[in-house]
């Protein structure tokens, strides 16, 4: 009880150390924007390389790491006296959306299954092509990316920087069998998962041994590899010029075009485009929802168990009789069938496929959102993609912005600095990821028995 | 004692790191219902020689029999199907998992059958378990967390257990509650167990029989109270040791 316990005197709030604090950062973000921001050169018409003084660009860095700087200092003292003058959600918040986290899920759904149809209502059927492609079916490519490397990262704690390969692996295999055999998309999307499955488990091998930074930099090297390979066998996969003309997903074998057997004429709709978005939509949606859904099932059974535990100890999993070798090479191979699947997506909906797509960029994009959205949890790689991907989407919505800091502003410009913002500040707020904490996949039987045992205890 | 096939015996036992070598030749005898302790300064290779029972890292040389089966060169998860159970050194639970998930990880290499029937005998052996089941592994403290270690190893039905350091960091007060939980097991389900120790007063006195190892050989070994008796012994490890 509150009244019980006696609080130590709380000390004075020093708002003259956190000034002192913040003039420092703000010097040393002016140091470093000397070089980095004050001066920028460019060549005029002649040729001739322009300094260009960019001052005011100075001052507002160096303002908001001021300000920033003292509002962290000041919710820190307020930490001290046990509460924060600075917080960002009402406290109970994360711990609110976890007790209803059934209900949200609900209601998550529901809203994806629904997206198509409000995003026509709200923007019309010219409008929706932009969101439900641009949004929905690119953030839902990134969240099914994010699950399927969960399995490997947040699941098993193998740190995988290459996971892009399997997505690439998946996108070749697609493109190049149908495009060569003429094979359906509904045998290659199971069989591009398989594909990268067996990359995943060729990728295993090696790094059975290795952990931690060790096996990032070998995961690393085998997605440079594999993107290297397809650059330079141009025979195979055509280089750096990539595979075009991919054939696209029918509707179970009706194609999605103008023609007579096409999908609007055989269900007696005027054409549009936008059909075979809606399609692509719900498809990515139930791949997405798919993998959530083995990933979900899999903690619960001894494979899935058995990554938790590897992920916390693997000298314990030894000690344990836990196979570790099959350990990882399943992690490692499920997490590369799910990136496989999306690859295979990814290939069908471009229609045009190189490795461009493939960069590591892609990798870091994607282990950013498994660790920002906390390991282990899919709700947070949901919300992390949604934030990410939809965020650097609606950068380009922001046009009205050129209103405020004039028309040569571009804030798709600004996107890597708002994602490198958007990671120190989760890192420094809430450094496990958005969603910490852990839901034990068992439970005793009696527990309701147990539990009112602990709170009589004074542990609940 | 019978005179009959001990349930493990290593002979002649040597074990590499990369070019060091730890164990120099190693023989001991483990017979079925016995409590048989290895005590032994830092470093001397009591981990390594548990370790390698264990089968990781494997033997270089010699051979390692349990039940009469060769396991020197058979992988770890295979050896823990033939009923040896190991309680790792430092404890090693499974911090984010609750005390309830890390049993379950305990009954891996078995079907979950008599998960239910297990877990009664652990709360009954170590009632604050039963407190914590729901609790998880890292918000316990020390010697809750040796406790759920050696219950976790037990969890697999073992027909030997092997101990490694369970007095390790902790009050005088619990190592007598886990030591005294070892006797039980050993008394009333005849549980073999191999104990590593460096707490070599409580060990010995707990066990039937005890090796004393020195720079990965075995200097001296014969009951827990010869050893106890052994001028040389009190000397080196119990002396200002007591606790």
């Amino acid at each position: 009880m509150a009244t019980t316990i006696s609080t130590p005197a709380a000390p004075p709030r020093d708002i003259k150390a956190a000034l002192k604090e913040a003039g420092f950062a703000a010097l040393v973000t002016f140091g470093l924007c000397i070089p980095i921001i004050a001066w920028g050169t460019r060549q005029n018409m002649e040729n001739v390389l322009v300094l260009d003084q960019r001052w005011e660009a100075v001052a507002w860095a160096v303002a908001i790491v001021f300000v920033g700087r003292l509002l962290v200092v000041l919710r820190q003292q307020g930490k001290a006296e046990r509460k924060s003058l600075v917080r960002f959600l009402p406290h109970g918040t994360f711990a609110f959306f976890q007790r209803h986290s059934g209900f949200f899920s609900a209601l998550g759904l529901g809203f994806l299954i629904t997206f198509p149809l409000i995003a026509i209502m709200l923007t019309g059927w010219g409008g929706a092509l932009k969101w439900i492609d641009n949004f929905g079916v690119q953030i839902l490519i990134y969240v099914m990316l994010g699950w399927g490397l969960n399995i490997v990262v947040g699941l098993a704690g193998l740190l995988d920087l290459g996971y892009v390969a399997f997505y690439a692996v998946g996108a070749y295999s697609y493109a190049l069998l149908a495009k060569n055999f003429g094979l359906s998309f509904w045998l290659l999307l199971p069989l591009s998962g398989i594909l990268a499955a067996f990359w995943g488990m060729l990728l295993g091998f090696p790094v059975l041994r290795l952990r931690g930074d060790y096996l990032a930099i070998v995961t690393l090297a085998f997605g440079e590899i594999i993107r290297l390979v397809l650059i330079n066998w141009v025979d195979f996969s055509n280089g750096y010029a990539g595979i075009s003309g991919i054939p696209r997903p029918s509707f179970f074998g009706i194609p999605f075009n103008a023609s007579d057997e096409g999908f609007a004429a055989v269900f007696g709709l005027e054409f549009s485009p936008l059909y075979r978005t809606i399609f692509l939509y719900y498809l990515i949606l139930a791949l997405a929802l798919l993998t959530a859904f083995v990933s979900l099932r899999l903690r619960r059974l001894p494979v899935g168990r058995a990554w938790e535990a590897l992920r916390e100890d693997e000298i314990a999993c030894r000690s344990l009789g836990i196979n570790t070798t099959n350990t990882k090479l399943t992690a490692f191979s499920i997490g590369a069938m799910f990136g496989g699947f999306a690859g295979a997506f990814f290939s069908a909906r471009q229609g045009f496929i190189s490795p461009e797509s493939f960069v590591f960029m892609e990798s870091a994009m994607v282990l950013a959102i498994v660790v920002l959205g906390g390991m282990g949890s899919l709700w947070g790689c949901a919300i992390a993609a949604t934030a990410m991907i939809g965020g650097t989407e609606l950068l380009r919505e922001l046009d009205w912005l050129k209103a405020i800091f004039g028309n040569d502003f571009d804030p798709t410009k600004y996107r890597m600095l708002i994602f490198g913002l958007a990671m120190v500040v989760i890192m420094i707020w809430k450094p496990r990821g958005l969603i910490s904490t852990r839901e034990p996949t068992a439970f005793l039987k009696e527990k309701k028995a147990i539990s009112s045992d602990m709170v009589q205890e004074g542990h609940g | 004692m019978t005179e009959a096939q001990p349930l493990l015996a290593v002979r002649g036992v040597k074990t590499y790191y990369g070019k060091i070598i730890a164990l120099k030749g190693v023989d001991i005898d483990v017979r079925a219902g016995e409590i048989v302790t290895m005590i032994g300064a830092n470093g001397a290779g009591k981990s390594t020689l548990m370790m390698t029972i264990f089968g990781n890292p494997q033997a270089r040389e010699g051979t390692i029999t349990y039940e009469g089966r060769d396991i020197t060169k058979m992988p770890s998860h295979l050896i823990a199907r033939l009923g040896i159970a190991q309680s790792p050194e430092g404890r090693r639970i499974f911090p984010r998992m609750t005390v309830y998930e890390n049993l379950q990880m305990g009954a891996a290499v078995r079907d979950l059958a008599h998960f239910d029937e297990d877990l009664e005998k652990i709360c009954v052996l170590f009632p604050r378990i039963k407190e914590r089941l729901q609790q998880r592994g890292g918000t316990l403290s020390g010697g809750e967390q040796q406790m759920v270690a050696i219950a976790r190893a037990l969890m697999a039905r073992p027909k030997l257990l092997l101990l490694d350091e369970p007095s390790l960091g902790l009050a005088p007060l619990i190592v007598k509650q886990i030591f005294e939980a070892i006797r039980e097991l050993n008394k009333t389900e005849g549980l073999t167990v191999f104990l590593v120790e460096q707490n070599a007063f409580h060990a010995l006195k707990l066990a039937h029989r005890g090796y004393v190892m020195v720079n990965g050989v075995i200097t001296m070994s014969g009951t827990g109270q010869e050893l106890l008796a052994n001028p040389q012994v009190r000397a080196a490890y119990l002396e200002g040791g007591r606790h």
